[in-house]
């Protein structure tokens, strides 16, 4: 392999770890709120809301059922107003975002749930109230169901990035496609690939390994 | 006797409803009692009747319909959220399923309702380990729940309840998840502390025995209704109503109330209580002795109801109307009480 390669794949490593890690972080920032707010106004819990649940449930649902490549291209206006551009890994990190917020919230609304309705009940007969049960009681039991699910999607959003590539993005995913794909470099597409699959291995055993380490149950 | 003390808890007429898809259910109709202060307070019922319902209408985890919930001198129906939750601070609460959290140790799960209080992190690991040291078991402050026994997460959970320092315990079937043995042990840790803290506690079970054991009044529900409330050691000794029959007699309903055959056509069969005093006297041998009449001993047992000792027994009467009038005339002289079973 070229060393010219060897550089541009070993960029191509970086970049794929800023993409993901800013792009699941930002998508935590707002998807965690949201995924609370599902979990929270849904039927029979403490802020019960109809009209808040459905609008936030419609909302996620139609972003979760946009295919990302699909995303990529409509958001690419707003891209250009957030970032100033539309190509290179700092661009790529807002439909990285997009995308991944609904992701997020369902998978925190589905961890919040698996939270016994009896703690509720208890923290309620103690006189908490809703605010306090969310962050004492509801929150930290459902923390190592939470790891678990934040591996699974940073291991989504690492795939996603791969996408990126196709618009212009960083990271392995445009190097697979140039190198692999449209040079037919068939020892660079694989190189990419088996890169990619160590990364996903890796998010997926520190997911697993924090959430074994905080669980007292 | 009643009525010198303090009520904790007057419940007037009340009526919960259940609505699910346009269907009506009426969980509690017209439910009128009081709790007094000091007192064990059992509220007993098959699984359905109710009971569940009844303990939550008393902290408001569950709205009423109709009626009022007054506890001490607040209707809890009319409290704002925040007075309600400044009044559940003095209402604690134990369950069937404990309802620890896993992810806390021992100690911040106890010092839990202190957070809630807003007591200092200090005071609260203080109060917190004493509190441990009531249900004996500040050796394991620093361990998991999943890492005790069902017995001891009870414990915990007790020692949760009485670190705010509550008026009343509510206890929703806190031992019907333990076995005979440690179910014991916890009945007797909430006597302790019933006595020693002058706490008023109020116990909803499925079990007589649990209601045996500890309470000093009992309530029984049945369809939501309040079929009978009374001193334990009345109500286990002259049920009125048939849902105290069915509890007080396991396994005899009002239509099949003696299981055994009668070995005559025509015997009439009665159940006889002793109290406390008469069951000492060997009351079969000296009626055979000074009537020469026999009785058929068809069931018969003892317990101990509130520290006295009781005993029930079914018998058959001899045949012939003027004997059984004799035989009957003899035990009412020595004050038992006869409650025909069936003619």
């Amino acid at each position: 392999m070229d060393a010219y390669i060897k550089e541009a794949i070993i960029k191509g490593i970086w970049e794929t770890i800023q993409m993901t890690t800013f792009s699941a972080l930002f998508a935590y920032v707002v998807g965690l709120p949201l995924g609370v707010i599902l979990y929270v106004t849904a039927k029979d819990h403490l802020f019960e809301n109809k009209a808040v649940n459905a609008v936030v449930g419609f909302v996620i649902n139609i972003g979760r059922s946009l295919p990302f490549l699909i995303l990529l291209v409509l958001l690419i206006p707003f891209t250009r107003l957030v970032v100033g551009s539309s190509i290179g890994t700092t661009a790529s990190i807002v439909p990285l975002t997009v995308g991944a917020i609904p992701i997020v919230a369902r998978m925190v609304e589905s961890s919040l749930n698996e939270v016994p309705s009896g703690i509720i009940e208890a923290a309620r007969s103690m006189g908490a109230g809703p605010l306090f049960i969310i962050f004492h009681f509801i929150l930290p039991e459902a923390t190592p169901s939470l790891l678990l699910g934040g591996a699974i999607n940073v291991a989504t959003v690492l795939g996603y990035s791969a996408m990126a590539g196709v618009i212009g993005g960083g990271g392995l995913g445009a190097i697979a496609l140039q190198y692999g794909y449209y040079r037919y470099e068939k020892q660079v597409l694989w190189v990419t690939v088996a890169l990619l699959v160590i990364m996903v291995m890796l998010i997926q055993e520190a997911g697993v390994g924090l959430s074994k380490k905080v669980r007292r149950a | 006797m009643a009525e010198e003390k303090t009520k904790v808890y007057e419940l007037s007429h009340v009526t919960k409803i259940y609505e699910n898809e346009g269907k009506k259910f009426t969980a509690l109709k017209d439910v009128s009692l009081s709790v007094y202060e000091g007192e064990i307070f059992g509220i007993i019922g098959m699984s359905g009747a109710g009971k569940s319902t009844l303990v939550r209408t008393l902290n408001r985890l569950e709205e009423i319909n109709e009626g009022t919930v007054s506890f001490y001198n607040d209707i809890i129906g009319d409290l704002k959220q925040k007075d309600l939750r400044k009044i559940r601070q003095s209402i604690a609460m134990i369950f069937q399923s404990f309802n620890l959290l896993n992810q806390k140790t021992v100690l911040e799960n106890v010092a839990l309702p202190l957070k809630i209080a807003g007591v200092s992190r200090a005071k609260r690991r203080e109060k917190a380990l004493e509190m441990l040291q009531v249900v004996g078991l500040e050796d394991k402050k620093d361990s998991y729940p999943a890492r005790l026994s069902g017995g001891q997460k009870q414990r915990v959970a007790i020692a949760r309840a009485l670190a705010a320092d509550p008026k009343v315990l509510l206890c929703d079937e806190a031992t019907s998840a333990l076995d005979p043995k440690i179910t014991e042990e916890i009945l007797e840790l909430l006597q302790t502390i019933n006595k020693t803290r002058n706490l008023t506690v109020i116990i909803i079970t499925h079990e007589m025995s649990v209601v045996e054991k500890i309470c000093d009044r009992v309530a029984i529900i049945d369809n939501g209704v309040v079929a009978e409330v009374g001193e334990v050691s009345e109500v286990f000794t002259n049920p009125k109503s048939d849902a105290a029959k069915r509890l007080v007699l396991p396994g005899q309903d009002e239509k099949n109330i003696n299981p055994y055959d009668c070995s005559n056509q025509g015997a009439k069969v009665v159940r006889i209580v002793f109290d406390g005093f008469s069951a000492k006297e060997p009351v079969i041998s000296t009626l055979v002795e000074d009537t020469g009449l026999k009785v058929n001993i068809l069931s018969a047992n003892t317990k101990s109801v509130g520290g006295k000792g009781y005993g029930q027994m079914i018998v058959e009467l001899p045949k012939g109307e003027k004997e059984q009038e004799t035989v009957l005339d003899f035990f009412e002289q020595r004050g038992i009480q006869i409650l025909e079973v069936s003619a």
